[in-house]
C-alpha cells in the first residue's frame, strides 16, 4: 500500500524536514544546555559537558518551593476539573433542556479565550471580592480550563456509549450506585484518566493565567522565566526546564495512547 | 389466577403527544402476549411502562396484582431484551449474563455456574469468553436473552428482537423463541412491527393504533374478525371493502373485510372488473381485480386456471366469509 502512494516531491520533503527542525530543534538545545560547562552565556557549541548542574540544581532551596506549588495546583485543579467535568458531562450527555447549547459554549469558553483575558478577569474579580492571592486563587484559574479538557473527553466518551446499557444495567436489577461503578464507570474510565493526564500537563507549565493570579507566590514555570532574565548558574533552568518537560510530555504521551482506539477527544483545541 | 400485567386505563401524553392514551389490557400468567402496530404507535412506550422506564401520566400499571406506580426498573420483577441488545461493551459474555446475579451480591462461583445453564439454554456453550462485539447478530441476540432469563423474571420483555437479524434467522429465532417461553413457562410480552411475527408466536395480542388499543384478541380472532379498517389493513393482506361494494356483494351498507383466501373467480356475477396484477407466491397465485374503484384481491391455488392480466372476472364467496367492521 505504501509503495502505491505518490512520491512527495523533493522540495517538499526539505520544506517538511525543515519545519520540523525548526519546531524541535530547540527543545533538544534546552536539554544540551543542561549539561554545559559555561554558567553565564549560552555559547554554541558549549565548551565542556558535565551533569554537575543536577547536583546543584538539587541542592538550591529556591527550587523546591515553586515545585511543590506547582505540583500542588496541577494535582488539586486536576481532581477538581475531574469531578466537575464528568458532572456537567454527565449532564450534557443525558439531558434536554433550554439554554443546554449555550451552556456547553460556556464550559468550553475558556479554552477558545484568550489566557490574559482569563488572567485579568479572575484577578479583578478576586480583587472586587477582596480574595487574597493563595494557592486556591491559582487552581480557581487552572481549574477553568482543566474542566473543559476533562469534560471534551468525558462528552465524547458518552457520545459514543450506548445510552440503552444503563437502561440495561437497572432493568437487571443495579441501583444507580452500582450502575456507575459496574457500567459507567469502565466505560469512561480511560477516558477520565486521559482527560485527567493533559489536564495535569497543561495547569503545570500554564503561564499567563498564573501570573495573573499567583500575586507573589512563583510557579515553576514562573520562577524559570525570572531565572532566565538574573545570569547565574544558567544551566540550572535548563535542568528544571527538562523535569518540566518529563513532567507534561509523558503524562500527554500516555493520554494518546490512552484515547486511540476511538474517536475520542483528547487535546481539542490548546 | 391473577393477571401478569395489567394496564387500567394507563396515558403516558409527552406534552401534546399521547404516546399511550386510555389503555386497557390484561395479559394472563404464563402467555405469550404481543404488541403490534406501526411505529410510533405506542407499543414500546407500553413495554417501557410496564419495565418502569417511562412514567404513565394516568391510569395505573399493576404486576402479579400489585401496584408498581411508585417503583423503580431495578426493583420490578419484570427483565427486558431491548431492540438493541444493550450488551455491556466491556465485559465477557459470561459476565453479561451473570450481571443481573452479581449486582444481587451472588457469589462468584454459582453465578457463573448459573451464567455458563443459561448460556447452554440460548445453545451458546463455550462461548463466556468472547467480547460482545466478537459475537454476530443473532449470538448478541442469544446473549441478552441469557443475561434477561438468568434473573428469572416472571414477566420478560422483549422490545423488536428479531428486527436486526436476517429473515432466516428470524424463522428459527421465532420457534426457539416460543419453544422456550412454553419450556419455562413464562409470562412473554413481545413488541413487534411484523404482523407475521405476532400472529405465528402469539397466544392473543393487541393492536395499537396511535396511542390506542384498536383490537386486542387471540390471532385467530383478529385474523378473522377485523374490528376496525386499521386492523385489516395492519394485520393482514386482507380485502378492505367500502360500504357500496359491500352492499353490492349483498351485505348491508358498511365497511367490511373479505380474506384473499376466501374469494374465488368466476366468469359472471354481481360485481366483475379487470384483472390487474398476478403475483406467484409458490403455493397460490395472488390476483387482483379491480371492482368499483376497489383492488380485491383472491388467491387462486396453484394447479387451478389462472386468468390473464386485462381480462375481466367477477368474485364470488361464501356469505359467511364477509365480515361486517365498526366504523364508517
Amino acid at each position: 500500500m505504501r509503495s502505491d502512494a505518490p512520491r512527495a516531491p523533493l522540495g517538499l520533503k526539505i520544506a517538511a524536514l525543515g519545519g520540523l527542525l525548526f519546531l524541535h530543534l530547540p527543545i533538544l538545545l534546552i536539554f544540551l544546555y543542561a549539561f554545559t560547562t559555561e554558567e553565564r552565556t549560552y555559547q554554541f557549541p558549549p565548551p565542556g559537558l558535565t551533569t554537575q548542574w543536577f547536583g546543584v540544581a538539587w541542592g538550591r532551596e529556591d527550587i523546591w518551593p515553586p515545585l511543590w506549588l506547582s505540583l500542588r495546583v496541577a494535582a488539586i485543579s486536576t481532581v477538581l476539573a475531574m469531578i466537575l467535568g464528568t458532572l456537567i458531562a454527565g449532564a450534557m450527555a443525558r439531558a434536554r433542556f433550554f439554554g443546554r447549547d449555550q451552556l456547553s459554549l460556556l464550559v468550553i469558553l475558556p479554552i477558545a479565550l484568550p489566557g490574559v483575558i482569563t488572567g485579568m478577569s479572575l484577578r479583578s474579580a478576586f480583587g472586587v471580592m477582596d480574595i487574597p492571592f493563595s494557592t486556591w486563587t491559582i487552581v480557581l484559574g487552572h481549574a477553568t480550563f482543566c474542566i473543559v479538557i476533562v469534560y471534551n473527553n468525558a462528552v465524547a466518551r458518552l457520545r459514543r456509549l450506548s445510552g440503552g446499557i444503563m437502561e440495561a444495567s437497572a432493568d437487571l436489577g443495579a441501583n444507580a450506585f452500582q450502575t456507575f461503578r459496574h457500567i459507567l464507570l469502565p466505560n469512561l474510565g480511560s477516558a477520565l484518566l486521559a482527560g485527567g493526564m493533559l489536564a495535569f500537563a497543561l495547569s503545570f507549565d500554564e503561564v499567563i493565567v498564573t501570573t495573573f493570579t499567583a500575586g507573589q507566590q512563583s510557579t515553576l514555570p514562573i520562577w524559570m522565566y525570572n531565572e532566565l532574565i538574573r545570569p547565574r548558574q544558567r544551566p540550572v533552568t535548563n535542568v528544571v526546564a527538562i523535569v518540566v518537560f518529563a513532567a507534561t510530555f509523558l503524562p500527554i504521551l500516555a493520554a494518546y495512547y490512552l484515547t486511540r482506539g476511538g474517536s475520542d477527544t483528547a487535546g481539542a483545541g490548546k | 389466577m391473577t393477571a401478569a400485567v395489567e394496564f387500567l386505563n394507563v396515558s403516558r401524553h409527552f406534552g401534546a403527544v399521547k404516546a399511550v392514551d386510555g389503555v386497557d389490557l390484561t395479559i394472563a400468567e404464563g402467555s405469550f402476549f404481543a404488541m403490534l402496530g406501526p411505529s410510533g404507535s405506542g407499543k414500546t412506550t407500553c413495554l417501557r411502562l410496564i419495565s418502569g422506564f417511562e412514567q404513565p401520566t394516568g391510569g395505573a400499571i399493576r404486576i402479579f396484582g400489585e401496584d408498581v406506580s411508585t417503583t423503580p426498573p431495578h426493583l420490578r420483577a419484570v427483565n427486558t431484551v431491548f431492540q438493541d441488545y444493550a450488551l455491556f461493551p466491556h465485559l465477557n459474555v459470561r459476565d453479561n449474563v451473570a450481571y443481573g446475579l452479581m449486582v444481587k451480591g451472588m457469589a462468584r462461583a454459582p453465578r457463573y455456574a448459573k451464567a455458563e445453564e443459561m448460556l447452554a439454554l440460548v445453545h451458546l456453550e463455550g462461548y463466556g469468553d468472547r467480547k460482545p462485539a466478537q459475537l454476530s447478530g443473532g449470538q448478541r441476540q442469544r446473549v441478552a436473552l441469557a443475561r434477561a432469563l438468568v434473573n428469572e423474571p416472571r414477566v420478560l420483555l422483549l422490545d423488536e428482537p428479531l428486527g436486526a437479524l436476517d429473515l432466516k434467522l428470524r424463522e428459527a429465532m421465532q420457534d426457539e423463541l416460543k419453544a422456550l417461553q412454553v419450556k419455562l413457562g413464562l409470562t412473554f410480552v413481545f413488541v413487534t412491527h411484523d404482523q407475521h411475527e405476532a400472529l405465528s408466536m402469539a397466544d392473543s395480542l393487541a393492536v395499537f393504533n396511535e396511542g390506542k388499543i384498536a383490537q386486542i384478541g387471540t390471532p385467530q380472532e383478529i385474523y378473522d374478525r377485523p374490528a376496525s379498517r386499521f386492523v385489516a389493513d395492519f394485520v393482514g393482506s386482507s380485502n378492505v371493502l367500502p360500504p357500496a361494494l359491500t352492499q353490492a356483494l349483498g351485505g348491508p351498507a358498511r365497511w367490511s373485510s373479505l380474506r384473499p383466501e376466501t374469494v374465488r373467480l368466476a366468469v359472471t356475477g354481481p360485481v366483475s372488473g379487470p384483472v390487474t396484477a398476478l403475483r406467484y407466491l409458490g403455493a397460490a397465485t395472488r390476483v387482483v381485480i379491480r371492482v368499483a374503484e376497489t383492488e380485491v384481491a383472491a388467491l387462486v391455488p396453484a394447479g387451478q386456471p389462472l386468468p390473464a392480466e386485462g381480462e375481466t372476472r367477477s368474485i364470488a364467496f361464501d356469505p359467511s366469509a364477509l365480515h361486517l367492521m365498526e366504523g364508517a
